[in-house]
């Protein structure tokens, strides 16, 4: 019962390793690499990465640039809520609010054509889960995260909030449009 | 403080008697707690099978909450404070030193453990296990929690004592055995974990009584999950201790080589800290370059730790059974081995579901830009409960088999059933995990109450496959319940109605480890060397699938729109 009891040899740092046990050390070794190489590779020549513009942000200020981008861009309302529906230029910047519990306004894209999405939320901790593409980035309050997309295919997309937010988070469901 | 101690007839483990005593009640108190989680894990089930949808939300995000403190900190925890009391005073022969603190300790956990939970019962703080701020819970709900970990630093400190007391006792001679050095290795990480969980739960606690304005949310998430992802890996070094202390009794099995092993589990001191990362991948505030160095545990080494003990666990387990000369094929040593004794049964279960199903999943899950399929999703939850239910959970269950008789000193009841609940509990949970692990693939998210968005503005359907996972979970889920409240019906059972055992010999004085026994001389390297083939064939299996898999993620990944 060895190894509940002290090593037998005093000295066993000094025992040789089994041919065996160094392939597998070598081959778990070498795959760790490969696997920390693979996330550099797709850093510089993948073509889905999480972008690092990050800016610190208020609530107050990230509404109001939010709001005005909202006036200036509005192309019609949706639902009884008269939710608008907001076309980004390409190339163009467009604003997500995350907030209880909503995502505001709808977005409409074009495929191909590649947007920069600034997303924050004005209160807790929210998660842009968009759907069924299956891209899920957390949105954190205080900083304004600036997305860089380019949607491959036309068709109309969800946004799922898979952040817990309180009672309402399951009907935190926002709406992508792609042309 | 007078003592005494007691060998015990059965497997010639040595007790002191205020460490058995506080062995007891650290390891009663966490079944309880895993009573109490399993009932909420049985609603949270529910309430998540679509078809039954139990719970209304409000009720739900109570229950969930509850299920992760109860399950991931109080559970674990309590019976944690059992391994290292177990390793440390009984493994070395020694008395525990100052079983006041221990006392004390454990005190502070059972009153934390409480006062969170009352907290979350009475439904102003359903703000889950990870209480990301600024979501606000009672200031009772964090005080709750700081309590425990200050228990549990005591415990940690009292086990670091313990092993001082042997040392200067020289109850042992040479270096500590490996199991004892795991238990250590354990109790590093815990001492950084509970730090680190202090370092953000207390200001948090002054947050939310009003004595501080604002806690920056990305911060907080860092720092706690330096205490919610390194209290895991706490897990790992205590249920690979436990591997290969069930290897050693069971089959009198020695580790292929100390220097790989220990080498490992300093491989894990070293690097498993830096897992906060696997939680902030998908976050703004962190860089790119900060994200692939932690999420990596500094280039992987932590992992290949885990690998290398996926390797020697088995082949500790192999060589011992070749000794004894189930030695035809790759597998007689396999086949052969006592399936029907719950303690190998469960750890050979635990291995493999955390190999390959743990393992596999939380190295991709924790690549950097692989995380963005997977963040936040149904994935997550699949991904841990193949490692710290199936991993640890089921490890802890396989061990308590072993200690019931040993240290609770009764005679399991229901051997037929004792000999199925590994079985039962570690296949439905593993399949579990599978299938949430295939409905977050899918998207569906974790700690969503309702797939289909009712009050919601817009529609969104789900395909059609993640409902089918869903109603798997559902009924997988149950059966890993019925195999838990198994588990729990059998131990309490056994500990009220067992058959009473001899307790053996008692000394007032500790019986040292004596140097050179048989058990430990037979063993020496080199000359009575044995080949592991079937190891290496079960080796090679895991590798296939782990690299298959993981490039796979990123096929899934250069699917989806352009990210930059």
């Amino acid at each position: 019962m060895s190894a509940i009891l002290p090593p037998s040899d005093r000295l066993w740092w000094k025992q040789p390793i089994a041919g065996v046990e160094w392939a597998w050390i070598g081959i778990a070794f070498v795959w760790g690499m490969i696997m920390f190489g693979m996330m550099l590779y797709w850093h510089i020549f993948g073509k889905q990465n999480l972008s690092n513009e990050v800016y610190k942000t208020t609530p107050e200020m990230f509404a109001a640039k939010a709001e005005k981008f909202i006036a200036e861009n509005t192309i019609r309302t949706e639902t009884d809520q008269q939710i608008p529906v907001v076309k980004i230029p390409a190339g163009g910047e467009g604003y997500l609010i995350a907030r209880l519990w909503n995502w505001y306004p709808i977005l409409e894209l074009e495929a191909g054509k590649e947007v920069k999405i600034h997303l924050s939320s004005m209160d807790y901790n929210h998660g842009f889960s968009l759907q069924p593409v299956n891209i899920n980035i957390q949105v954190i309050p205080g900083y304004e995260h600036v997305v860089r997309m380019t949607p491959t295919k036309a068709g109309t997309y969800a946004i799922v909030c898979n952040e817990y937010c309180g009672i309402g988070h399951h009907s935190m469901l926002g709406r992508i449009y792609v042309k | 403080m007078a003592t005494t101690y007691r060998t015990c007839p059965i497997s010639g483990l040595q007790f002191e008697n205020h460490a058995e005593k506080l062995m007891r009640w650290n390891a009663v108190a966490g079944v309880l707690w895993l009573l109490v989680g399993g009932i909420t894990a049985l609603l949270v089930i529910l309430t998540r099978w679509p078809a039954i949808k139990l719970l209304p939300a409000d009720q739900f995000y109570t229950i969930l909450t509850a299920h992760g403190i109860d399950m991931l900190i109080l559970w674990i925890l309590f019976f944690e404070m059992a391994v290292l009391y177990f390793a440390s005073s009984t493994l070395l022969r020694c008395r525990l030193a100052t079983p006041k603190v221990a006392w004390l300790g454990f005190w502070l956990m059972v009153v934390g453990g409480i006062m969170t939970n009352v907290a979350i019962y009475q439904g102003s703080s359903s703000v889950m296990f990870t209480s990301y701020v600024p979501m606000q819970a009672a200031p009772h709900f964090y005080l709750g929690i700081i309590l425990v970990a200050v228990g549990a630093l005591l415990g940690t400190a009292v086990f670091f004592g313990t092993l001082v007391v042997a040392k200067r006792d020289k109850t042992y001679t040479g270096s500590l055995p490996l199991v004892v050095f795991g238990a250590l290795t354990a109790a590093i990480i815990a001492t950084f974990t509970i730090l680190a969980g202090a370092g953000i739960l207390i200001p948090t606690f002054f947050w939310s009584v009003g004595l501080i304005k604002e806690i920056d949310a990305q911060l907080y998430r860092m720092v706690w999950w330096g205490l919610g992802h390194s209290s895991q890996q706490i897990n790992v070094a205590a249920h690979v201790s436990i591997w290969y202390l069930i290897a050693a009794v069971v089959f009198g099995a020695k580790p292929l080589s100390e220097k790989v092993s220990r080498g490992a589990f300093l491989l894990y001191i070293l690097f498993l800290q830096l897992a906060s990362a696997h939680h902030l991948l998908s976050d703004p505030g962190m860089s790119a370059e900060w994200k692939v160095l932690n999420t990596s545990y500094f280039m992987y080494f932590a992992v290949m730790a885990s690998m290398i003990h996926g390797f020697t666990v088995p082949g500790a387990v192999e060589a011992a059974q070749r000794r004894k000369g189930f030695t035809n094929g790759l597998f007689e040593w396999l086949r052969k081995a006592p399936w029907g004794n719950p303690v190998f049964s469960g750890m050979f279960i635990s291995l493999v579901s955390f190999g390959f199903l743990g393992g596999i999943s939380g190295v991709v899950l924790g690549t950097e830009q692989i995380n963005m399929l997977m963040h936040n999703t149904f994935y997550v939850p699949g991904h841990f409960h193949t490692t710290v239910v199936t991993g640890t959970t089921l490890a802890f269950m396989a061990i308590t088999y072993l200690l019931v008789p040993v240290l609770f000193r009764r005679e399991m009841i229901l051997p037929k059933l004792c000999q199925i609940q590994p079985y039962l509990f570690g296949i439905s949970m593993s399949v579990l995990g599978l299938v949430m692990m295939g409905a977050g693939t899918l998207g569906v998210s974790r700690r969503h109450w309702d797939m289909a968005f009712s009050g919601a503005p817009f529609q969104y359907e789900w395909p059609g496959a993640a409902y089918l996972m869903m109603g798997l979970t559902g009924i997988f889920g149950v059966i890993a319940v019925i195999g838990g409240g198994l588990w729990i019906l059998l131990v309490v059972g056994s500990l009220l109605f067992g058959k009473k055992l001899e307790g053996g010999k008692v000394s007032d004085k500790p019986t040292p480890i004596p140097p050179n026994t048989q058990a430990a001389s037979a063993v020496a390297h080199g000359d009575d060397h044995v080949g592991v083939p079937g190891t290496v064939v079960l080796a090679g299996l895991l590798f296939v699938c782990f690299v298959l898999y993981y490039f796979v993620n990123w096929k899934y990944l250069s699917e989806v729109w352009l990210l930059s």
